[in-house]
């Protein structure tokens, strides 16, 4: 049984009427359990679960740091093309957005990582669009390559591929993917996503697990929050972190909660995510899935990530660029893929993690 | 009374509290909690040595007289863990390793078969192997005829802090294994720790309960005076248990009497 049969499964069910049927008592009752089953999940995360925000936020904070420590993984994003097939319409990447288009040469591949390893940071993510021609397989095989000479945990989040791929880049050094499902709701994904080979809500939805079976360490999840309503699409990104859990048992478990962010084409989000909902998502997790790493990028502001430090963010990225090369570039030519809110250089994020009380870690896995 | 040392892996230790690393929130803490826990052996995962970022390696907080045993944390199966224990030899030049195997992420429980396969590659390649385990006669059995020079059960699944919920099946390894037995992991409390030497453990480990503790460098006190008190009612003796009053001026004392 795949995920999307997972998933299915739910097509019946009616969150509404549930959710009306959400009482304080069953709120409080799923608080206190110390495994949540998919309903407590749901009532921690439904809207009336807000005045029990605090009692939810404690109780996040005890189960990290039992499971954590107060530790927090430092690491970039390096996009390496914003080449894409694909016109999703809230990303600076979509083919109908009139942008510079470029790839990287490897030798500035590692020019862009001799900057980003000299701010300290041992972990890297590597990001691309879709486009399979100008971004290849072996392409991207090449560019991990180069990755490995100087970092120790390379995880990857590029468009979909078969096994196969994920085999080649694996046995290059690739140790963890992260994937993007933007919404769980499939007719809003067909809406969102009419064009190019994202268009294939299933193909997309199931690519974690073609990654696991070919041994991944790192398997992460997660939606675009303000495309679709906030508690459905948190509440399944649960439910497929918790199956990606249960199918893969030796791989760690992620999750990122994005929000829209301003982007070249200038896509307004119809639906507002509060903070509240962001902490709200990021405490209910932690309760339904007590040992998953959350990860919370620079698309929130400094002030914001440091407040939510202690609720349960195992994961940050810092001194982040989303254009392309952009770590080596002198000046910012674009927005990248998105604007980015956090600015602050790799050592200011580290002090504002000692000065919340957590250790910043820059290293957390090791080249084997 | 002789002196009461803990010898292993060519060692002699008056200390028998081990500390983890893992969970601090501030590297700084760690000479404060080896001074007021009096260990001498500190285990530091192999994926967090950062040699190109000092304020963060771990490695350069440890007082130089303690002993370091690199562990290799993150591997899933015994290939990983035997390159992760190649690498810390070298990079912390020891050969100790403590063999940490997880392959299911939910639980975090060691992977006893896996874990008695690096065993024996790695002893063969002289390291002196502390095994961290399921509390497993039969494993323990494997482990130790593989070479491992300490076995290390849990108690209680990791970072759970429930205290020795294992404790028959770790009276079952006191009895039968030779191999020095020290309880890793789930210990919550200094009670807890007292209990694991009463029954005759040779030491404990402590991480989560320290770290997560709000008064680390105070708990970390708090555990070396409950081994100790623990390891001394073990040499001493605890008297008998029973479920009646027994008098402590008997009745038939007088027969006794000169």
């Amino acid at each position: 049984m795949t995920f999307y049969d997972v998933k299915q499964e739910y097509n019946k069910f009616n969150f509404e009427k549930y959710i009306k049927n959400i009482s304080d008592k069953m709120i409080e009752n799923s608080i206190q359990k110390e495994v949540l089953d998919d309903m407590d999940f749901l009532n921690v995360l439904s809207a009336k679960a807000s005045p029990h925000i605090e009692k939810i936020a404690q109780k996040a904070h005890e189960i990290s740091v039992k499971h954590f420590g107060k530790c927090i993984l430092l690491y970039a994003p390096l996009y390496v093309s914003n080449f894409c097939v694909n016109n999703c319409v809230y990303c600076g990447f979509s083919t109908t957005n009139k942008i510079k288009r470029e790839v990287l040469s490897f030798k500035e591949i590692e020019e862009n990582c001799k900057i980003i390893s000299s701010y300290g940071l041992r972990h890297i993510l590597l990001v691309t669009g879709e486009s399979n021609i100008k971004t290849s397989v072996s392409y991207l095989k090449k560019c991990v390559e180069i990755l490995r000479d100087y970092f120790e945990g390379i995880d990857v989040e590029i468009y979909p591929l078969n096994e196969s791929g994920y085999k080649t880049l694996a046995y290059s050094g690739v140790d963890g993917l992260t994937i993007y499902q933007e919404t769980y709701d499939e007719n809003l994904y067909k809406f969102l996503h009419t064009k190019g080979r994202k268009s294939d809500y299933r193909y997309r939805l199931e690519t974690c697990e073609r990654a696991g079976s070919e041994n991944y360490k790192n398997l992460s999840v997660g939606v675009l929050l303000g495309l679709n309503d906030f508690i459905s699409d948190i509440f399944f990104t649960g439910i497929h972190a918790r199956y990606l859990q249960t199918k893969f048992k030796s791989a760690e478990i992620g999750v990122s909660f994005p929000r829209l962010r301003p982007a070249a084409g200038a896509y307004q989000s119809k639906i507002l995510i509060s903070n509240k909902n962001l902490v709200q998502a990021i405490c209910a997790i932690r309760l339904f899935m007590n040992r998953i790493n959350i990860n919370i990028s620079t698309r929130e502001s400094k002030e914001l990530r440091s407040n939510l430090i202690p609720l349960g963010i195992t994961k940050m990225s810092a001194a982040s660029s989303t254009e392309v090369g952009g770590y080596a570039k002198k000046n910012t030519q674009s927005e990248g893929q998105f604007k980015v809110k956090d600015t602050n250089t790799v050592d200011k994020v580290k002090e504002m993690i000692y000065k919340k009380g957590y250790q910043p870690i820059m290293k957390d896995w090791i080249k084997l | 009374m002789n002196k009461d040392t803990l010898n292993i892996a060519d060692t002699e230790l008056e200390s028998r509290i081990f500390i983890g690393s893992g969970k601090f929130s501030n590297n700084m803490l760690i000479p404060k909690i080896i001074e007021s826990s009096q260990a001498q052996v500190m285990t530091v995962a192999v994926r967090r040595f950062d040699f190109t970022n000092p304020r963060e390696n771990i490695l350069n907080y440890i007082p130089k007289n303690i002993h370091i045993m690199p562990n290799t944390s993150g591997a899933r199966n015994a290939t990983e863990a035997i390159r992760i224990a190649r690498i810390a030899k070298v990079a912390a030049k020891t050969n100790l390793i403590k063999i940490e195997i997880v392959s299911d992420n939910k639980y975090l429980l060691p992977d006893n078969y896996q874990t008695a396969r690096a065993c024996e590659i790695l002893s063969k390649e002289n390291f002196k192997v502390f095994a961290y385990m399921n509390a497993d006669l039969y494993a323990a059995r494997d482990m130790q005829n593989a070479g491992a020079v300490a076995i290390m059960p849990l108690g209680a699944p990791i970072g759970t802090n429930k205290g020795l919920k294992t404790e028959e099946m770790v009276k079952i390894l006191i009895e039968e294994i030779d191999t020095p037995i020290i309880i890793d992991a789930g210990l919550g409390k200094p009670s807890d720790a007292c209990k694991c030497m009463e029954i005759g453990c040779s030491a404990v480990m402590i991480n989560t309960s320290i770290s997560t503790s709000p008064n680390p460098v105070l708990i970390a006190e708090a555990f070396k005076d409950a081994v100790n008190a623990g390891r001394k009612a073990f040499l001493a003796k605890v008297g008998v248990m029973s479920d009646k009053a027994i008098a402590s001026s008997p009745l038939t004392g007088f027969l006794h009497n000169k």
